[in-house]
């Protein structure tokens, strides 16, 4: 008998096996049951075959970070097997068929396929399998069938009543495991959480650009940066937002410019390698003092890397790409709740500051979720920097604090001239030795302001810890799950979300620990250069992981173990 | 209005003596005018090199991007704010080599805007060099042996594309250049002018003399639908037709754009998105 508290769950399958429906079915239904859910999926870089899985957790409590230990695995074919077999543990309950699994341990013996025929069909399994699942976790079941019957509801009767059915033959067979206690789960529902949020963070991105005035994108298609770029094309008919897939990353970077030129508020979406061909475009919007907001979405490199894997492996990248110095603002949302928020917010530093802001996330970010109790769209106050021109206006007035009142053009009677040159204060080409210092001067200062109305990087724990663990970005849910593990009182954590500019406290945070741990996903620590660069200070130990997977918080576990 | 309300005043002009676009800056100044558009109401976007300093100029609103990249600036001003004459104005390596790209897309986009490309055949910002259309066998101090690369054809290039307004006019023929440019301007949709021009600095082969001596003008009753007529001519380099070779309505990027749908009113005039349509957007998100 299986004793478990708070489990993990993991389907497997081919591409094209629908093990995204199952997601997304299994979740929605535990989460409008009153269970706390996490999902995240890991795929190949293929549309069909291969072995792709998604873990869903579920909890009593909120459940927020990946986790390597299956506690149920349910594989829709053999190849997920294999993939899977680093991970399965003496305690992991697999639940399928002897015909494609053969002999393994502890075995849930349930002939999927042939029960999915039985309906007619074998695509039937995967929806069998959400079952299997619902049945062991006690789901109401009700509930479960309303919502296959309207998750399904574009098909034809006769499909939707076999899903259903499917759902019910799965359903027996997981509470009969559960009523012969082969399995025991205790996981307590809560009922205030039926009406909280499961959105991704690309969804997330996408809401807080619209909440943030977004009106327009310009993007090329590239794993993992494309579901913002659809999300935002969907919303075109509700929102008065023009959407554009462009040739390539050069013109999709360019058209922002343009678009924010004439008065629109402009994202792009990308990935490593689109980036750097936008770095030529993001240093001219470092001339031009043009605001934008670009979206990051790191892979792991180099060139074409793992096309659908996670990393943090383009800080620099966002550091330093571009020729030339120009100020920029460098965001790396930690939570889904910092996806909408943050983002909301870039529009508003972009447009104030006159700088591009790259909002950095990763794979991981992009394709997990969780449970969230609400976002509020009026919650960050939207501010608009554009003035209306006079006859005698001057796109590059000289100012004390660097920013020029921006004017658009056919708004006012002056006219704005922008250029990539190095200009004069009339936007007009020069050479002139002293108005290029100016000129970088004034771009330089933009950003002196920055943290005056800024967040504080986060911090848990002791202000004089034995150990401080630095995080950034997508590693801080299984950071806070692996110390809460790990349950020593002398280990704090500080997290970053806002990277560049560092905020000035961070010598002093850094400096009160007795030892420095940094967490990146990343081969070379490239935040802890970035930090040591800044403050001098060199942390004594890196947790890395680049094999293209997310940190795990047993990963974290293990590694904090031995470095306090 | 008076081509002098589009002088600038006194400016150093960093072109050289007998360049082709001093002619071409009078050619535009005397287009717009003449179709009375104010200055504020025009963005000129241009890249890099000689021609694309000319919105330096002359009085307008402009935006001098990056080399090659001026027709998406220009296609998101429009469609960002279709109210406003947005020009994509710069050289044959701007347009056909570094921005190649982005003329085939733009032309398959068809934004509303006028596409002059300066055409002057060579390389002369970096003085001297092959461009897409150098003619075979020119000898540069690159191309030591003389070019031995295809010319680009930006007609046939266009016209293959369906593009919706194809036209060549030369410089030294102001009057007739500025029909063309003129009617390029009212066209709805893309219009590619091919503005031949001497580089009297570099260009030792296509001279004032030479573009005399190989160019024609299409008659009164060329057809300018006929694609495939317009693509003949297009393809003859031995003469070089100047006017209008084709032309072709069809519905213009920022037109079918639904945020066009039930207003025209440029986006920067719109307030922010409604906060009830964003939590409508957000609540979907329950199940």
């Amino acid at each position: 008998m299986f004793y478990i508290i708070g489990i993990s769950i993991v389907l497997a399958g081919q591409a094209g096996q629908g093990i995204q429906t199952v997601e997304r079915l299994l979740t929605r239904i535990l989460k409008l049951d009153g269970f706390h859910v996490f999902a995240t999926k890991e795929y190949m870089s293929r549309v069909r075959g291969g072995a792709n899985s998604t873990e869903i957790r579920v909890s009593s409590e909120p459940v927020r970070a990946y986790v390597d230990a299956i506690d149920i695995l349910i594989p829709i074919d053999k190849e997920a097997m294999k993939r899977l077999e680093p991970r399965i543990g003496t305690g992991t309950l697999i639940v399928g068929d002897t015909s494609y699994l053969g002999d393994v341990n502890n075995l849930l013996e349930v002939p999927i396929t042939e029960l999915a025929k039985d309906l007619g069909n074998k695509i039937y399994s995967n929806i069998i399998a959400v079952g299997i699942c619902c049945g062991m976790l006690d789901v109401d079941m009700n509930l479960a069938k309303d919502y296959v019957r309207t998750f399904f509801k574009e098909k034809d009767d006769d499909i939707i009543s076999k899903n259903v059915e499917a759902i019910e033959v799965g359903f027996k067979r997981g509470k009969d495991a559960r009523d012969t206690n082969l399995i025991s789960l205790d996981i307590s529902k809560d009922d205030s959480i039926k009406d909280d949020l499961l959105l991704h963070g690309g969804e997330a991105i996408s809401l807080g650009a619209v909440a943030g005035g977004c009106n327009f994108i310009s993007s090329y298609p590239m794993s993992p940066s494309t579901a913002v770029l659809v999300s935002l094309a969907q919303k075109t008919e509700e929102l008065d937002i023009i959407s554009e897939q462009a040739e390539d990353e050069i013109s999709a970077i360019n058209m922002a410019l343009g678009a924010w030129y004439a008065g629109a508020r402009a994202m792009i979406t990308t990935s490593g390698g689109g980036f750097a061909l936008m770095t030529e475009g993001l240093s001219l919007a470092g001339m031009i003092e043009s605001p934008v907001v670009m979206h990051l979405a790191q892979r792991p490199g180099p060139a074409t890397g793992l096309p659908t894997r996670t990393e943090q492996g383009d800080l620099a990248l966002a550091l330093h790409g571009g020729h030339g110095e120009f100020p920029r603002i460098i965001i790396a949302p930690a939570t889904i709740e910092e996806c909408f928020y943050l983002t909301n917010e870039s529009f508003n530093l972009a447009d104030e500051y006159q700088v591009p802001v790259i909002i950095l996330t990763d794979q991981y970010t992009i394709d997990s979720y969780y449970n969230i109790s609400s976002l509020d769209p009026t919650k960050v106050e939207n501010t608009r920097h554009f003035i209306k021109t006079g006859e005698e206006y001057h796109r590059y007035t000289i100012t004390e604090s660097g920013i020029s009142p921006r004017g658009i053009p056919g708004y006012g009677k002056g006219l704005v001239c922008v250029d990539s040159d190095e200009h004069d204060q009339q936007g007009h080409i020069t050479e002139n030795f002293t108005v290029r210092k100016q000129q970088m001067d004034k771009r330089l200062r933009k950003l002196d302001g920055f943290f005056k109305n800024m967040q504080e990087p986060a911090y848990h724990g002791s202000e004089s810890p034995g150990t401080l663990v630095v995080g950034w970005g997508s590693t801080y849910h299984a950071i806070r799950e692996a110390i809460n593990r790990v349950g020593d009182e002398s280990i704090a954590h500080v997290h970053y979300s806002i990277l560049h500019p560092l905020h000035p406290s961070t010598g002093d945070i850094l400096n009160k620990a007795k030892k420095v741990v940094i967490v990146e996903s990343n081969a070379t620590s490239q935040f802890g250069r970035y930090i040591r660069a800044e403050t001098g200070i060199k942390t004594d130990a890196t947790i890395l992981k680049y094999t293209g997977e997310p940190f795990s918080v047993e990963d974290i576990v293990k590694r904090l173990k031995e470095e306090i | 209005m008076d081509v002098k309300d589009y002088d600038i005043g006194d400016i150093d002009m960093a072109w050289c003596p007998g360049c082709g676009n001093f002619s071409i800056i009078k050619i535009i100044k005397r287009s717009l005018a003449e179709l009375e558009i104010t200055p504020s109401d025009v963005v000129f976007v241009s890249g890099i090199g000689q021609a694309a300093k000319l919105p330096h100029y002359l009085k307008c609103n402009f935006f001098n991007g990056l080399h090659g990249r001026s027709v998406p600036v220009a296609t998101a001003i429009k469609a960002t704010n279709p109210r406003l004459t947005v020009i994509a104005d710069s050289g044959d390596g701007c347009n056909y080599g570094e921005g190649g790209n982005h003329f085939i897309h733009g032309i398959r986009r068809n934004p509303d805007l006028l596409h002059l490309v300066h055409d002057n055949m060579i390389y002369g910002l970096t003085k001297g060099q092959a461009s897409p259309t150098s003619m075979k066998g020119m000898v540069t101090p690159v191309q030591v042996d003389g070019v031995i690369l295809e010319p680009f054809n930006p007609l046939t290039t266009a016209i293959a594309l369906n593009a919706s307004f194809v036209a060549r006019a030369y410089c030294g023929d102001q009057d007739k250049a500025v029909d063309i440019v003129k009617e390029a301007i009212q066209h709805e949709g893309y219009a590619l002018v091919d503005m031949l021009q001497p580089c009297p600095s570099f260009n030792e082969i296509n001279t004032y003399k030479w573009y005399k001596e190989n160019t024609y003008y299409l008659e009164d009753d060329h057809d300018r639908t006929d694609r495939s007529k317009a693509f003949e001519v297009a393809t003859d380099l031995d003469r070089l037709a100047l006017g209008v070779l084709y032309t072709r309505e069809k519905p213009t990027f920022e037109g079918q754009q639904q945020v066009y749908s039930k207003e025209q009113t440029p986006l920067w005039k719109r307030g922010q998105h409604d906060p009830d349509t964003l939590r409508e957007l957000i609540k979907k998100h329950r199940d």
